[in-house]
């Protein structure tokens, strides 16, 4: 089956196309969504950021000059929108003092539990990274972005996106073995 | 962050890369120097198991994270409806998209590009031989033109660039050129993109754009751009 490419969508939503809008929304708001609902960890919130990431989206698509993929281009304004929305809710407070809970509860039969199953530990350990790390290691992992779309979306030079990946995986790695996991890395 | 992200790791940078190797979007010179590197080093190998264990552990959940309500959905389009309406179909938008359509391929993931472009590289290719077919039929003087014949001359004229959908059969295409008055006049490019006069004096925006719009409704093409 024939799909349209997103370039192409994007200049139908140029000329007023709603339905090619809705064609878009449909592909990608679901990936959007866990972008933004992994910044801001909060479901409403998401919900709301990515109506006003599609509605910029509606608006720009003539100004849209194709140097990049249309789904960088989108988490680069829903990564705009995100920050903007934490820095207007000044309660970023899940960071360093989330991983320090986690180490807090290292030992409750619950984790004790969860210790039996690596993967489970692992993911707890992802959800426990800062906003930044997060946010890297989603980019790479799970939205399949190279080097050059990270540095784009990130607005950061490639070489410190490399960096910044090296240090969340080491973050990722201490955080596990606080929770008895040791990797023998880094 | 308390780290300074601006000094480099004391890696080398073939392990910096291993978290894009494994989710495939390196380039191929680089995917192969990784390569390399990890037949010959295990301790590299062992740590780049555990970098697949983070991608499909970060996989995992993220895809356990849900989707939006249709809340989000509805919301978005009650704003649309209260935008001001466009006018011009295309606008900037629709623009140079060949060139954008180029962009575009060359941005996707190697992942993407490996699976979707086998398909497409066979639908091309038998497609490309049923078109030269075409193309044969249609400048029987095999390109060669007089200097007073200006409606038959490769470069006179509004042309678009055209990819023919895969599905579409060489009567299909036949039909649709015969119907609408169009000559191939080159290709296929990058993309299997075919350049098509559309008309023997060069158009308006506006006019090409018409056309374009009405040339896009038919089922043989997969995809049109206009083109100088």
């Amino acid at each position: 089956m024939q799909t349209t490419s997103d370039e192409v969508l994007i200049a139908r939503i140029a000329g007023g196309d709603r339905l090619a809008m809705q064609v878009l929304f449909a592909r990608h708001h679901v990936r959007v969504f866990r972008f933004v609902l992994r910044l801001v960890r909060n479901e409403a919130t998401a919900e709301d950021l990515i109506s006003e990431v599609f509605l910029d989206i509606w608006r720009q698509a003539g100004k849209f000059e194709g140097r990049s993929a249309v789904s960088t281009w989108m988490l680069s304004i829903a990564r705009f929108k995100a920050l903007s929305a934490l820095r207007r809710r000044q309660d970023d407070e899940l960071d360093e003092e989330t991983a320090e809970r986690i180490e807090d509860h290292a030992d409750d039969p619950e984790t004790a539990l969860a210790k039996k199953d690596k993967g489970a530990v692992l993911r707890q350990c992802l959800t426990a990274l800062s906003a930044e790390h997060r946010e890297v290691i989603d980019l790479v992992y799970y939205h399949e972005k190279s080097v050059e779309e990270v540095a784009e979306i990130t607005g950061i030079p490639e070489a410190t996106v490399k960096t910044r990946m090296f240090y969340a995986r080491k973050k990722l790695s201490e955080l596990l073995k606080q929770k008895g996991i040791d990797r023998g890395w880094p | 962050m308390n780290t300074n992200e601006k000094e480099a790791p004391a890696q080398d940078d073939i392990e910096t890369l291993l978290p894009w190797h494994a989710a495939g979007t390196l380039s191929r010179r680089d995917a192969q120097r990784v390569e390399d590197a990890l037949a010959r080093n295990p301790e590299l190998a062992r740590r780049y198991a555990l970098v697949r264990e983070e991608l499909g552990e970060t996989i995992h959940l993220n895809e356990t994270l849900g989707a939006p309500s249709a809340r989000a959905m509805e919301a978005l389009f009650a704003k649309i409806d209260a935008e001001p309406k466009r006018t011009a179909m295309g606008g900037a938008g629709s623009l140079n998209l060949s060139s954008r359509f180029t962009g575009w391929l060359e941005n996707l993931a190697p992942r993407t590009l490996a699976f979707a472009g086998g398909v497409a590289a066979i639908a091309i290719l038998l497609q490309a031989g049923l078109i030269a077919t075409i193309m044969v039929k249609q400048n029987p003087t095999s390109g060669f033109e007089t200097a007073s014949a200006p409606s038959t001359a490769p470069g006179v004229g509004a042309f678009t660039l055209i990819r023919f959908a895969p599905q579409a059969s060489f009567d299909d295409i036949n039909k649709f050129l015969e119907q609408n008055k169009l000559m191939i006049v080159s290709g296929p490019v990058a993309g299997g993109l075919y350049k098509v006069r559309v008309g023997d004096n060069t158009l308006s925006k506006d006019q090409i754009g018409e056309v374009v719009k009405k040339l896009q409704q038919d089922k043989v093409v997969g995809f049109i751009v206009t083109t100088q």
